[in-house]
């Protein structure tokens, strides 16, 4: 699946996008945060905080819960400042 | 009818609202308000394709609470300086008060629906605010 990084997440992890397959265990979205923040310290430095993350599948935020299944696009991010 | 368009360009807020109501005899109320950039250059971040998508279903929403009002909706991205305007709301209707209730709404909750970042320079990425959350909160059911 594609994963995209925007603002701060994107500096920390180094990079804005990249295509990554989870194994099968990882459900959720919860479960994909976790997994994610094992695959490099700009990772786990990224999604430390987990009331500061949004998450977006498929351009529609969801929840931590929401599974992941089918996903085509995840993206994760700050809460928003537009406006 | 509450058009939507996301742009790196600035606008002209005048034409804009002169262009939603060109040819409209039945329109009581034109509000248009202007958000500039306060203090501070910034740069503006956003998720393109999200950003469209969610300002759609914002005025969607809008339009579904006040279905007499039109409006049209400008955000910018990029480089903005201080003073630059950076999102237009323009509505029209009936009324004054479904078409400032209906500004109101649509500022409130693209402020926290719609995927915008802003970075200053020099101070770094702009944190959000709870007062936001409120704003948009009131109009939940």
């Amino acid at each position: 699946m594609q994963l995209l990084y925007f603002a701060w997440v994107r500096e920390r992890i180094g990079t804005g996008a990249e295509t990554l397959a989870p194994p099968a265990d990882v459900a959720t979205v919860g479960d994909l945060l976790d997994w994610l923040a094992t695959r490099s310290p700009g990772h786990a430095a990224a999604l430390a905080d987990r009331s500061a993350i949004r998450v977006a599948i498929d351009q529609d935020f969801v929840a931590i819960e929401a599974p992941i299944a089918g996903a085509g696009e995840i993206a994760i991010f700050p809460p928003v400042t537009g406006g | 009818m509450i058009a939507t368009r996301v742009q790196a360009e600035a606008f002209d807020a005048a034409a804009e609202a002169a262009a939603l109501v060109a040819g409209r005899t039945d329109l009581g109320a034109l509000v248009t308000f202007t958000g500039l950039v306060r203090d501070t250059a910034l740069r503006l971040e956003h998720y393109p394709g999200m950003t469209e998508r969610q300002l759609g279903k914002v005025a969607a929403d809008a339009a579904a609470r006040w279905p007499g009002i039109i409006g049209q909706v400008v955000h910018r991205f990029g480089d903005l300086a201080p003073g630059d305007p950076i999102v237009l709301v323009v509505t029209a209707g009936r009324h004054r008060g479904e078409a400032f209730a209906a500004a109101e709404f649509l500022m409130d909750w693209l402020k926290t629906r719609a995927p915008f970042w802003k970075h200053e320079a020099g101070a770094g990425w702009v944190a959000a605010r709870a007062s936001d959350d409120d704003a948009a909160r009131r109009w939940e059911p």
